[in-house]
């Protein structure tokens, strides 16, 4: 299928799951069933398909300032190689002396690649511009790697004090409300409303929490990264802006891509 | 690769882990560097936007010492009870009550105070209260992070709000609601009242929802 058929099919399928959305009866159900069912009925047909789909046509193109495609970017694992990579990251780099997570890499690698303005895109909004290749990018990558296995790498120095940054921020009470993320992940089987909340102290199982972003969040109809994810977090702590690929966010990264150790990716997932 | 006589790879092997274990030890930087190191990270890597300012990662004396896994010391959770207790306001006249139906709605509402809300009015806030409670029976969408609040006044032999007998209770709920570290240094509950989310009216409102024995929380 080459790309413009790609986009029509995406457009119409966009435009069905909206048709639905508002020809949904009004009858009273709670919001639990509701999901569930449109989980079921999306069971063969998650709309992440679509972001995965165009991710891989984005790393194929010619693009930038140097047309140039992404075949050569480095996630980890070599230049070029993409599945495994996702349940890896965050990792160290040696040529950008980093610790970087998969969307700060892909960022680095439009910049050297391609010729975009890194600094540039961090500062774009999300699901606009090349943010919102940034995260089909993301979609595609971590696609690739479905079922494998989260098993970050601990051995660089950097990695290590990663991960200690990590647990630090997690655990950081501040803003109006004194939230951290241990607030709400810490403890086992606690719900806000009736929203589970995954516990990111430990592994919490196969595709949960970070072994689930990115997803296709059904409550707006959008296709949310990790970096994202995160930063509606900090939002409903009432914390400040964290920038995007900052430290922090990376950082939480490594905390939480390390504690799922073992845990089965099933990203992109279906989400609320 | 080249194959090594296995008596060199061992070797080389054990020096490697020699290495690695004496660089982990030499230079691995200290829990007090790392400590610094994380807050640095914290600094640099958040930003104002909106009405959420950077000052809000400045942490207070409870916010610094709750930043962990670990139970802070007795000691310390005294010094954050009595800064607690310190800065805690009545109500203006001893206006405890107000409506328990207002309860309600501010109990269901979790807005406020985030960088998409447009003012950080008292007016503009809800308390979240269900978000961590279940709180009237009718209201199955509620969240478990804190303890069940359904009964709350019931439970606690409140009969008539205006009884002598009801006055710890009433003292009580108005401290958690104001500042919650007054009782458990650490608690996860925002401070409603110190921090200046909810004014004496709104909190007034919740005081009802809790403790009105004609509330449905009492039924």
């Amino acid at each position: 299928m080459n790309n413009k058929t790609l986009w029509i099919a995406a457009a119409l399928l966009a435009g069905a799951g909206l048709a639905a959305a508002q020809t949904a009866p009004a009858a009273p159900k709670s919001a639990g069933d509701g999901i569930a069912e449109y989980r079921a009925m999306l069971a063969d047909g998650n709309p992440a398909d679509l972001f995965e789909a165009k991710g891989e046509g984005l790393w194929k193109t010619k693009r930038g300032p140097k047309a140039a495609t992404l075949e050569k970017c480095d996630l980890g694992l070599g230049p070029g190689v993409v599945k495994g990579t996702f349940v890896t990251l965050p990792r160290w780099f040696a040529d950008t002396q980093k610790v970087q997570d998969l969307e700060s890499r892909l960022v680095t690698c439009m910049e050297t690649l391609q010729g975009f303005d890194a600094a540039e895109i961090a500062k774009t909004r999300f699901g606009q511009g090349e943010q919102v290749n940034v995260t089909a990018l993301a979609t595609w990558v971590a696609a690739e790697s479905r079922g494998l296995r989260f098993n970050l790498p601990q051995g660089h120095p950097e990695e290590k004090r990663s991960y200690e940054i990590g647990k630090r921020v997690f655990f950081f009470r501040g803003g109006t409300h004194d939230f951290s993320c241990a607030s709400c992940h810490s403890e086992e089987g606690k719900r806000i409303r009736l929203q589970d909340l995954p516990i990111l102290t430990r592994n919490p199982g196969d595709g949960v929490g970070f072994a689930a972003w990115p997803a296709y969040r059904v409550s707006n109809g959008e296709m949310w990264s990790m970096q994202l994810r995160l930063n509606d977090c900090f939002r409903q702590q009432r914390f400040p802006f964290p920038g995007f690929g900052s430290e922090v966010t990376v950082a939480l990264g490594t905390y939480m891509g390390v504690n799922a150790k073992g845990a089965q990716s099933i990203a992109p997932a279906l989400k609320r | 690769m080249k194959r090594l006589p296995t008596r060199t790879v061992a070797a080389s092997a054990a020096v490697a882990a020699m290495t690695a274990l004496l660089a982990g030890c030499a230079t691995g930087p200290s829990v007090a560097e790392l400590d610094r190191q994380a807050l640095a990270a914290v600094q640099a890597s958040f930003r104002d936007q909106g009405i959420a300012k950077v000052d809000r990662i400045k942490q207070d004396l409870g916010q610094s010492a709750c930043s962990t896994d670990k139970p802070v010391s007795d000691a310390m959770a005294e010094r954050i009870a009595a800064e607690a207790r310190a800065t805690m306001k009545w109500p203006t006249g001893g206006q405890y009550f107000g409506d328990f139906r207002e309860g309600e709605r501010i109990a269901q509402s979790g807005r406020g105070m985030t960088w998409t809300d447009p003012s950080t009015a008292t007016s503009a806030n809800g308390g979240n209260c269900y978000n961590c409670h279940q709180i009237s029976k009718t209201e199955i969408s509620h969240g478990t992070i804190g303890p069940s609040l359904y009964n709350y006044g019931k439970n606690r032999g409140v009969t008539d709000l205006m009884a002598a007998t009801a006055q710890p209770i009433v003292e009580y709920t108005w401290m958690k609601l104001y500042n919650g570290k007054t009782y458990n240094a650490c608690s996860s509950m925002p401070r409603f009242g110190h921090a200046g989310l909810l004014d004496e009216k709104q909190m007034a409102h919740l005081m009802s929802l809790l403790l009105d024995p004609k509330s449905p929380v009492n039924q």
